[in-house]
């Protein structure tokens, strides 16, 4: 049995039946994730339990927006406090803050104009255990994304409130999850302070017109579009304007790519020879319609519909082949969500032939870059973007 | 280190029981069982402190020897893991022995 139709399959079953799926095979000798739920959550594919990793299921990723419930949840801190939304407050300070602030979510909804943006959140590591050869880390499947609607304030608005130095360098961020030991280093992430006043990039409190649910970083959270989930810092309490470079585990070790392998933004103050930080989302595409090894049934009508999404520059178009890449045919675009969100796209399936039917598809980006064939392999198992294929059979 | 150790155990359950007592108790995390093998009883209790136990079968496929050994010391130096050397040693024949599968 081929992965996603597993997954397609045990997450319809479970529904207020035992939270406890039996773990099964993968097809590639390993152990495929069960499918549990967290409190408030619909059953998600869990790769683990504490700190909590939970993957949206394919047929959850089919609406244009991804519900609240269905949303993944990625922590590496297993000490996630449920916080007060009244008692909670934001700090905002540093070496480069004219006016340190301490702001409260009325203080955010009242003193600064609200906004909503669509933006999909997708997790660095997505598509992780889909890599050859396989590497350490959560062996996310193609779910650790999503595609919401984001309400809140500007970060630009509170950073220029509190008043930027002309030596800032960088922005830093905390939020109230934490470590069980006080050895462990604090999960705190900063933006080049370009980034962090871009009119993009948001302080929201509301996610698809409802408050934030708790394991997607109630009641703040900062949302970075076009940026990998990372610097989407959950449970947001302080940020801090610095003249210097963040130097933490979470920077300067984890989340980095080689040098020169990626296309993506700049990040020059965590850059080295060696390695930079991930910086945006690449190019890419999934097939939501149907899984690997769905059958159609000849002569019937049928059409493929997915997503494509990118840094924010807009998906230019979507290609598809049947023919294992000698011609390619434009897929239909769906009605554009913002910049920062998702591209539906659909196509017809002939359906005229018995037999096996391959279909790969590519999405284009309007700045040029396209997904490749070919994975880019790096040690820490991210930006899988290579065009997928998937086979269906007709009969 | 016995009572670092120890001190460390109590401070997970109190936060266990408070922040995320609920959610843990409630899903079975206690269910995860890792593999027969010499070294189970020790890898279980040092690995809980911070993570359930299922990140180990987890990533057996990406696992070899060297990248235990790499990820054993990571959890030592990077993130402050109450392991001595001589447990560190019995945990990484464990874990080489038990959840290698590097495909």
């Amino acid at each position: 049995m081929r992965r996603r139709e597993l997954l397609f399959g045990t997450a319809a079953g479970i529904v207020g039946a035992c939270p406890f799926a039996a773990a099964a095979d993968d097809g590639r000798g390993g152990t495929l994730a069960a499918v549990d739920m967290l409190p408030g959550k619909r059953p998600l594919i869990r790769h683990a339990f504490r700190p909590p990793n939970y993957e949206t299921p394919l047929a959850q990723l089919q609406p244009p927006f991804t519900a609240n419930d269905s949303f993944f949840v990625r922590y590496h801190l297993a000490v996630i406090p449920r916080l007060d939304p009244r008692a909670w407050r934001l700090e905002v300070s540093g070496t480069s803050v004219r006016r340190a602030l301490s702001l409260s979510l009325a203080d955010l909804r009242a003193g600064f104009e609200q906004v909503t943006l669509a933006a999909i959140n997708q997790c660095s590591g997505n598509r992780r255990g889909l890599f050859t050869p396989r590497v350490p880390g959560v062996q996310w499947g193609h779910g650790a994304l999503g595609n919401a609607r984001w309400r809140g304030v500007r970060l630009r608005d509170v950073l220029q409130s509190a008043g930027v130095g002309a030596d800032a360098l960088e922005v830093w961020f905390s939020g109230a999850d934490s470590a069980v030991l006080p050895s462990t280093p604090s999960f705190q992430k900063s933006l080049p302070v370009e980034r962090a006043l871009d009119e993009s990039v948001l302080i929201a409190f509301e996610m698809n017109g409802a408050p934030l649910p708790h394991w997607n970083g109630a009641p703040a959270r900062l949302v970075v579009p076009g940026w990998t989930g990372t610097y989407w810092m959950k449970h947001l309490t302080a940020v801090r304007i610095e003249p210097k470079a963040l130097d933490n585990f979470w920077m300067k070790s984890a989340y980095r790519v080689p040098a020169g392998a990626f296309a993506g933004a700049r990040f020059a103050s965590q850059e080295t020879p060696e390695t930079v930080p991930i910086t945006e989302i690449l190019v890419n595409s999934l097939i939501t319609s149907h899984s690997a090894g769905a059958r159609l049934r000849r002569g019937a009508p049928a059409q493929l519909a997915g997503k494509a999404w990118d840094n924010g520059s807009g998906i230019e178009r979507v290609e598809f082949s049947t023919d294992a890449r000698q011609s390619w045919r434009a897929a239909t675009l769906g009605r554009d969500l913002g910049r920062f969100a998702w591209r539906e796209f659909s196509l017809p399936l002939d359906t005229s032939h018995a037999g096996p039917l391959q279909i790969l598809v590519r999405a284009r980006s309007r700045d040029g870059s396209q997904q490749p064939d070919q994975l880019t392999f790096n040690p820490s198992g991210y930006h899988d973007n290579i065009v997928q294929s998937v086979a269906l059979e007709v009969s | 280190m016995r009572t670092a150790f120890g001190s460390a155990l109590a401070a997970t359950a109190l936060l266990l029981g408070g922040a995320y007592g609920a959610h843990a108790a409630g899903h079975g995390e206690a269910a995860v069982q890792l593999k027969e093998g010499a070294g189970r009883e020790l890898t279980a209790s040092r690995c809980v402190i911070c993570h359930s136990l299922e990140y180990i079968p987890a990533n057996a496929p990406a696992m070899d020897h060297a990248a235990w050994q790499k990820s054993v010391q990571k959890m030592r130096e990077r993130f402050g893991a109450p392991i001595t050397d001589e447990e560190a040693a019995t945990i990484l024949a464990y874990l080489s022995a038990t959840y290698t599968g590097k495909t």
